[in-house]
């Protein structure tokens, strides 16, 4: 009997697994046929050898970093001051994060436009630098509604009210509370919300096409539209960041010494 | 002058007001318990001190210092959890030398610190580990250090033993009531048990509905409970309905048995009272001295080991009494026909 329904568990996995991963096969396999009549690495050796490839590589990782730290300083402690203090405007937090799902990133870039554009009163985007923080800032916004449920998730595993207390008690002040005991308890959720981030960034399109900046999500449609098999070869290596991105997740938290996972 | 001062406190939450007019001198190094049932207020009271809450009105002071409005990390208060509270990501020695990072203490004082501390809750070899490798009460002694460590001016317990299992429960409070008298350190202990806290207690505060209903040292609380509310809620109660024969002369008849309280008491005569009585304080038998007399018929047995709970029937009340177990005098049999005795002073007269 036990036998039997592990078979049938084994097929229901195989059946799931072909699903998802022959099409990224088929792509893997035509992503090496760059050459005539063999398999070969050619297409990724053009990808990793354009320039604008590590260049636009390189700014959307830089971003990605600075839009993590931006999340990060907004929601963990927005989500610890809801759960603490004011429980009741969950709901409405939760709401608000879920906006940019709703709401599509053309209507927020063009508000930024209307809102900063250099006749303004704030003129960000008569500057690079200045474009570059509306860039990060919606960045930050799109990925809102994942980090934002991510904290929030890392918060509810642990009893934030009574160690905020106790290190109230023993003289702590916010800033202590969340930057010593608070985040390093949550590091796994946060750093699960900052590879999101990650990902959204590394792929976004709308607001760096639409504010002019050299990333990586207008490269790959660039890409897409004026290549063969670099497109493929290029998804190939955007899933291999996406997939490390995971295992780092799995890392961190075999490596954290304080949880019972590192026994 | 009182080390905490609290007066005149009150908390309300909305329109519930969980703590009423609550006034409560501790001394210097006192031990005092706040006992009651759930939602009685003596945690909200515990909070309060502990700045986590802020008093409705009244003030709090310690050492003659206004803290009523200082936040709690500026109180220089110690608590422990009934969750233990300890910090995960820290370990027991970091844990411990939390308080005493955060006050600015130099590096090899803070580490003289911890090896004391550790060496006075008995774990002087776990400094190392992380919380979730200890056992319960390892967690709530590295807790206690913990507290302990930045030298408080108060001590708050807010039912740090509830947690723990019975017999690491009572080794444990043996431990905090001798660290507590070796350090001096003017401590609250919040619980709703009875046992607890008489074991342990100084004085205790026995709250009901957000007021102290008493003050006072165990014996007192014990043995002559102001309010029927405390003579209910500390210790087991044999409760009697008795006619008031004699007021002067004390005297009062429960069913046909005339009994004399050896105290004159304020009521009319004729009038029904209420007895209480400790099962310890009823004999089986006529014992000499105990001349106030029942006749009961035996309900119930139960053989405990050391000591034997009688229950009996006396003119339509049940009554509970306790005796030695002896080898040589087995217990009644249920249903048969005794006579219990007891002391005309151990009947403590109930308000109404």
């Amino acid at each position: 009997m036990i036998r039997s329904t592990r078979l049938w568990s084994w097929i229901a996995f195989a059946l799931g697994a072909a699903y998802f991963l022959l099409p990224l096969a088929g792509m893997f396999e035509f992503s090496l046929r760059a050459r005539r009549g063999e398999y070969s690495f050619q297409a990724y050796r053009n990808v990793l050898g354009d320039p604008q490839f590590l260049a636009t590589f390189g700014y959307s990782v830089l971003m990605a970093g600075f839009t993590i730290v931006l999340g990060v300083l907004i929601v963990a402690p927005t989500a610890f001051w809801v759960r603490l203090k004011l429980p009741g405007l969950r709901p409405v937090i939760e709401f608000v994060t879920l906006l940019p799902l709703v709401i599509p990133p053309i209507v927020i870039v063009f508000g930024y436009i209307r809102l900063y554009n250099t006749s303004s009163w704030l003129p960000l985007t008569g500057s690079a630098l200045g474009t570059d923080f509306l860039l990060m800032c919606g960045y930050a916004t799109l990925s809102l509604p994942y980090m934002y449920r991510a904290v929030d998730t890392g918060l509810r595993t642990i009893d934030i009210r009574t160690l905020t207390e106790a290190a109230q008690s023993l003289g702590a002040g916010w800033i202590t509370i969340l930057g010593r005991l608070i985040l390093p308890n949550v590091f796994v959720a946060v750093m699960s919300g900052a590879f999101l981030t990650f990902a959204i960034v590394i792929g976004e399109y709308v607001f760096a096409a639409l504010l002019n900046r050299p990333a990586f999500g207008p490269y790959m449609v660039w890409m897409g539209s004026n290549k063969a098999y670099e497109p493929a070869a290029l998804a190939v290596i955007a899933f291999s960041v996406t997939w490390a991105c995971m295992a780092l997740i799995q890392l961190a938290t075999r490596f954290q010494k304080f949880t019972k996972a590192s026994c | 002058m009182a080390y905490l001062d609290l007066a005149n406190l009150e908390k309300s939450f909305g329109p519930t007001r969980v703590v009423r007019d609550f006034t409560l001198a501790v001394g210097k190094g006192e031990f005092v318990s706040l006992l009651g049932p759930s939602g009685c207020g003596k945690t909200t009271v515990l909070r309060m001190v502990a700045g986590f809450e802020a008093p409705t009105a009244g003030s709090i002071r310690i050492d003659g210092q206004p803290v009523t409005d200082l936040p709690p990390n500026r109180r220089q208060i110690g608590m422990v959890f009934q969750a233990y509270a300890l910090f995960p990501n820290l370990t027991v020695a970091e844990n411990v030398a939390f308080g005493l990072k955060v006050q600015g203490v130099a590096r090899a004082e803070r580490e003289a610190r911890v090896t004391e501390m550790l060496r006075l809750i008995g774990l002087p070899d776990l400094g190392g580990r992380y919380p979730f490798q200890l056992s319960g009460g390892q967690q709530q002694r590295v807790a206690l250090a913990r507290a302990l460590a930045p030298r408080p001016r108060v001590l708050l317990l807010d039912e740090p033993l509830s947690a723990l299992d019975a017999k690491v429960r009572v080794s444990l409070r043996s431990e905090i009531r001798a660290i507590q008298r070796d350090l001096g350190i003017t401590t609250i202990f919040v619980t709703h048990d009875q046992e607890e806290a008489m074991s342990i207690s100084d004085r205790i505060v026995v709250m009901n509905g957000g007021i102290a209903e008493q003050v006072g040292a165990p014996f007192q609380i014990y043995n002559r409970p102001a309010t029927r509310f405390v003579a209910q809620f500390v210790g087991t109660l044999n409760t009697l309905a008795a006619r008031l024969l004699d007021p002067g002369q004390g005297t009062v008849a429960v069913g046909d048995a005339v009994l004399s309280l050896d105290r004159p008491l304020e009521r009319p005569a004729g009038s029904t009272v209420t007895l209480a009585l400790r099962p310890e304080a009823l004999r089986l038998g006529h014992v000499p001295g105990h001349d106030a007399v029942l006749p009961a018929r035996i309900a119930e047995v139960e053989f405990l080991g050391s000591v034997i709970r009688v229950r009996a029937e006396v003119g339509g009340n049940m009554l509970s009494l306790d005796t030695f177990n002896r080898a040589d005098a087995p217990p009644p049999a249920p249903g048969s026909l005794v006579q219990l005795s007891a002391a005309g002073r151990d009947f403590i007269l109930l308000d109404d």
